[in-house]
Order: structure tokens, then sequence, then C-alpha cells
């Protein structure tokens, strides 16, 4: 079998209006798992919020500010996204 | 109540250590914004790139090259913070079933779910760096990663909640405001998080010790003692004196870390002497004086034998903190193989499916 | 039944009890995630514990308030089912007790939220969305347990099987109360029986049905979790916190 619990990159949106932002990732075996886990971690369930989980394996990056050919170990490995881009005003004090 | 008005007199922000997480968001943001020149020039030029990044104060960022002993020292130093969130669940957890009104169970249990989700949090910036979590519990059950030694005291009463809320708390905090400013994106961006949340804990334990300091005779006893017991080991969370730190130089050149353990260590009894005044509490501490000339308190420091006995696996609650963690790892583990196997056939059906 | 006090105290009990049995996870729960999944649902318990019992503390009008009838009653006078004061066990055990309570408690706030009793009404329509929840978290994991692995379908199976006979006192009639609880177990059974069903486990038989919570007639377990929950409380008369 494969990861039993790989990693899954969470997107919220704060309320309507604002798009989708990158807040984070989280382990979880299947995607309902994931949704369940990103609105206790990343939301501590705020009402209303709207979020995506994306298998982090599914993400192909291009980055032109970065020298993917240089790194070792291979670049193309999910867990390099970077997390923890700051959630729009209003998420931050859940 | 308490809010942000612990910081040090001289700090303009005028917002004390919240203030400070805030300015180093805005540094960050400010600081990514700048101008600097494009790519590397070419394989040569890696290690020039990567010192211009860390000279500019800008991110360095996952996939960005990056000195082998740099990645190595964040993965190090990252996991140790994250086991210190999951294992410092423990001492409070303790007293969750014990919480002496509904109230204060409540803001308790939330305060260890927090600690969770921290130490979630940190996993996933150390996973930028290339290891996984599996890895990291796996060195932190096999005692090859450790976790900061003040978790290894137990929690007697009910004010040692109170006392790891504000001087525990307390000490990460003056440890982890600098580290929103550390050179690691990834890793500023998680602590900038966890600073703004942490706030909220150090004034609820600072909220529980002067409720009990200003309670009945036996309450504020409780609290006294706690102050007392507790007192050395945060002195001694900042780590070993500047000139035994082994990891220090190059910490700070990288600007991973930023002040040494004898500035935080310094900054922190600053910081406590008044908030000891206002709670009516005594620290342990005949030595405990203003220096004029130092404009800073001298103050007599903790038993550093006493902290390599704890690193080293003698304290009063290594064993038992370490067999806690082992023992929920072990009985969870037929209930992940379990979602792993539901997942595992769900999307052999989907599979199914689309061949169909 | 005895009034709204007693409705009250009832709910709050079950309420407060179930939180204090899921607070126990916190730090042992299978995975890091979970913990907060589960201390998320302790706290949904815990608040409407809160509320209930400082309502039903008014309504009472003897001057008690949230924290004097949850630290200083004796079992005797705790009217909680038995379902929620039984030990946690195993996970599946856990999520078994979950999914039975939640199941009650989603129609039972949901009927509560359209109540004559204002302060009812608005606890009702807060608690069930948290109890909608609950149910899905529930539902979620004793799916996977019971078509997970064949060693966790067997934990899951024994679990539902295990806490089954405890059901029925939740749904004891009482005509005269705000809501009455069987008129709430068709919904129950319904919803049960399809999580059942998809977790491929089969529905245990009825058959010996304990009770007596309600009267104060409790199990052994719920004085041990009282002695636990109220030591500190108790060791200090009087001092506040």
């Amino acid at each position: 079998m494969t990861d039993p619990s790989p990693l899954w990159e969470v997107f919220v949106r704060a309320r309507r209006g604002l798009s989708h932002t990158h807040v984070g990732s989280l382990h979880a075996p299947d995607a309902e798992l994931a949704l369940r886990n990103a609105r206790d971690l990343y939301t501590r369930r705020q009402e209303g919020v709207s979020i995506w989980v994306v298998p982090a394996s599914a993400i192909t990056a291009s980055s032109p500010d970065e020298k993917d050919a240089f790194f070792d170990p291979a670049a193309d490995k999910v867990y390099r996204h970077p997390t923890f881009y700051d959630v729009p005003d209003g998420v931050a004090h859940l | 109540m308490y809010g942000n008005d612990f910081g040090a007199p001289e700090e303009a922000s005028g917002g004390g250590l919240l203030g400070e997480v805030e300015a180093a968001e805005a540094a960050l943001r400010e600081a990514a914004a700048r101008q600097r020149r494009g790519l590397p020039a070419s394989d040569d030029d890696l290690a020039g790139f990567f010192a211009e990044i860390v000279e500019a104060d800008q991110k360095i960022e996952p996939r960005d090259w990056m000195p082998e002993a740099y990645r190595k020292t964040l993965i190090r130093q990252i996991a140790q913070h994250a086991h210190s969130e999951i294992i410092g669940m423990q001492p409070e957890g303790n007293w969750i079933s014990r919480a002496p009104s509904l109230k204060r169970k409540a803001i308790l249990l939330a305060k260890v779910q927090d600690e969770a989700g921290h130490g979630l949090y940190l996993y996933a910036a150390a996973e930028t760096l290339g290891i996984s979590r599996d890895e990291l519990v796996d060195l932190l059950l096999d005692g090859r990663q450790k976790y900061s030694s003040i978790f290894n005291y137990p929690t007697l009463t009910w004010a040692d909640v109170g006392a790891i809320g504000w001087l525990v708390d307390g000490a990460a905090i003056v440890n982890q405001v600098p580290l929103c400013r550390c050179s690691y994106g990834p890793y500023a961006r998680a602590m900038i998080r966890i600073c703004k949340e942490e706030s909220f804990h150090q004034r609820q334990g600072y909220e529980i010790l002067h409720t009990l300091a200003h309670g009945t005779p036996e309450q504020k006893a409780m609290a006294q003692d706690a102050l007392d017991r507790w007192w050395y080991p945060s002195l001694a969370m900042f780590g070993p004196p500047d000139g035994e730190s082994t990891h220090s130089t190059q910490s700070m050149a990288w600007k991973i870390k930023r002040f040494s353990n004898d500035e935080l260590r310094q900054r922190f009894v600053d910081m406590c002497v008044q908030q000891a005044e206002i709670l009516g509490l005594t620290i342990p501490d005949p030595g405990l004086r203003w220096n004029d000339e130092r404009q800073a308190y001298d103050y007599t420091q903790p038993d550093y034998d006493e902290l390599m006995r704890v690193i080293k696996g003698d304290g009063p609650c290594n064993r038992e903190r370490m067999a806690h963690r082992r023992r929920a790892h072990a009985d969870g583990a037929w209930v992940r193989e379990a979602a792993a196997a539901y997942a595992g056939k769900r999307a052999a059906e989907k599979k199914e499916k689309v061949a169909a | 039944m005895n009034g709204p006090f007693e409705f009250a105290l009832r709910l709050g009990d079950d309420a407060l009890i179930a939180a204090q049995r899921l607070a126990e996870w916190t730090t042992r729960a299978p995975e890091m995630e979970e913990d907060i999944a589960l201390a998320n649902i302790a706290l949904d318990q815990l608040g409407a514990a809160r509320l209930l019992l400082t309502y039903a503390g008014e309504l009472e009008g003897a001057g008690r308030d949230e924290d004097a009838l949850a630290y200083l009653r004796d079992d005797r006078e705790f009217r909680n089912c038995l379902l929620v004061e039984l030990p946690n066990d195993d996970f599946a055990v856990t999520m078994a007790k979950l999914l039975f309570l939640s199941a009650y408690q989603l129609p039972l706030y949901t009927a509560l939220a359209e109540c004559a009793d204002e302060r009812l009404a608005a606890i009702g329509s807060k608690a069930r969305k948290e109890s909608a929840y609950h149910l899905d978290h529930a539902s979620l994991w004793v799916k996977r347990l019971g078509d997970g692995t064949e060693e966790s379908h067997r934990r899951m199976q024994a679990a539902a099987d295990q806490v089954w006979p405890y059901v029925a006192e939740l749904f004891t009639p009482d005509p005269g109360a705000p809501v009455d609880p069987a008129t709430l177990r068709a919904e129950f059974d319904a919803t049960v029986t399809a999580v059942l069903t998809e977790a491929t486990l089969a529905r245990p038989e009825s058959g010996w049905a304990p009770a007596g919570g309600r009267d104060g007639l409790h199990t052994e377990h719920l004085s041990y979790l009282l002695a636990e929950m109220q030591v500190l409380h108790r060791a200090h008369p009087g001092a506040k916190w």
C-alpha cells in the first residue's frame, strides 16, 4: 500500500468575497477525514468558512524563483510546498 | 485583563510581545517586497545567493538551495519544538479532569488542544525540509530526538497549571518571539501563528495564579509553592549559559537564532519581577536585585547540572512522559490501520468504476 | 417528570458527563489530529452543559450555579443516562457511545429549538449544529472501523454490542417534558441503522435494557468519575477559582 496517511494541502476561504488561501498542510488517510481535520485544525470550526483539501501529491509546482534542479532529495517531493501563508484578516484569531 | 502590557518598558511598539509578533509579520511582508537580484547566476553562486537572502532579512523557502548543516539544524530545532508541544500536553492534561470550575476546565481543555495544533503546525513546517512526520515521531519515540526538559517536572497541584501558563509559556514566548523573524520562511510563519495563539495561554496561567494569590490562605500557599518549584526549571528553559552552548554561534549567523540564551534569560527575569509583585508572590531567589549599572536584575542562575541530568533522562517524569506517548501511539495503531485500509478500499472501488 | 428544572438537569448532566469522559482522551487519541477533534467535541458538550446547568439552577431558584450543581452533588443526585458514564474503553467503544449519544442528541436539540421555553430553544438551536458535527464524526469513524481491517471490524462490532443495551434508557417516555424522548426513537433508529449498515456491522439485538440514571440510580462508574472531577473543588469549600 502507498502512504497510509498522506499529506494534504489546506485552502480556506475566510469569508464571502475572498478567494481560498493556502493555510497549511496536514495528514489524513482520505479526503473526508482530511476535510474534518482541516476544520478542526485550521479554522477551529468557524462557521461559514469554505475549505478545500488537495492531496499534496496532486500539486505540480512551477517556481521560477527556486532552483529545483539543485535540490536533493528530489524536488518533486510534495512536502516541499511552503506552508503557513497567512490567513486573511479575521481568521487569525479564531 | 493582564494583556499585552507585560513587556519591558523599552519596547517602543507599545504592544509588548504580541506587538513584536505583529512587527515581525510586517517585516516579513516588507522584506518580501524589497527588490533584490533575481536568480543565482550559476551553480557556483548558490552559497552566495543563500547568504545574500539571509543578509537581506528575506526568507529562505523550501525549494531554495541551502547548506546541508542549515537544513539539519532546522530539522532538529523544529522537530524538538514540535515534540515539546506534544509532550507538553501531558503535565497540563493531568488536571483537565480535576479542574476546579467548569470555566477553568473549558479553558484548560482548549489550551491543551491548542498545543496539539501547534505541534501539528510545527511538524508540517519540519516536513518542508524533506523529512516525514512519521520519521520524526519515530525519532521521538526512540529517544533519538529530545523535547523541552521542563515537561519532565510533575504538576502536583492546580497552581502548577497556573505556573506553567505564566512561567513556562512566558519563557517559551520570550524564546519564540524572535523566531518569528527566523530566516526560514515556513518556520517563521508557523511561529507567528503560534505566538498569536500562545498569548492567551500565558494570560490564563497568570489569571489562575492571580486568583489563587488573592484567595484563601491555602490557595495563596499553593500558588507560592508552585512558583518555588517552577522558577528555576523555567530559567533553565533558555538552555545552558552562552559559554557552553554548542549550537549558538552558527545559528545566530544563519538568523535561525537572534539572541543568545543569556540575553533571553535576562529578558525573562526582568519581565517576571514586576509580574510577581502584582501577584503578591515571592520569586525564590534571595540574590534577586536591580542592578542600576546594567539596567537589569541580577539573579541566581539555575542549576545547570540538574538541567543536564534531566536532559539525559533522569528528571522526575522522563520515563512516564515517554511511556505515555509510546502507549498512545501503540494503542492507536489498529485505528490508523483501519482508516488506511478503508481509504484503500474506497480508492480501489473508484478505480474499478473508472475502468468499467 | 418533575418540571423544567428536572428536564434541564438531565440534559445538562448528560452533556457534562459526556464531556468529562471525552476529555479523558486528551493526549491519548489514536492520532494527533483525533486528539484535537475529540477535544472539540468535549468542549461542545461542556459548553452545552454549562448553559443547561446554569439555566437549571435559575429554574430551581435555590441559588445554585453551574459549579454548585456540577461539583457539590453526589452521584445519587445526578440525572444523566448510564450511556455517558460508561468508561471510554477502546476507541471503538468511545465511537459507539458517541454515535448513539449524538444520534439521540441531534433530534432532541432540534426539537428543543422549536419549544415554547425561549432559553431552552436558544440552547437547542446552538447545540443541534454541534450535535450534527458529533454525529458526522462518529459515523465517519464507525464506518472506517467497521469496514477497515478484520481486527477493527471485530472490535467495532463488539463495541456496538456492548453499548447497545444502554440506548433504551434514552427514550423512556416522558409526555410532560418540553420534548418527549419517546418521539425521537424513529429518527434515531433510521440514523443508526444506516450508519451500521454502511459500516458492514450487524445491528445489535435488543434485550437487556439497564436504566435508572434519570432517577439517580447509576452504574458503579459514576461515583469514581465524580470523585475525580470534584476532588479539588470540594477540598476548598467556598473558594473562588
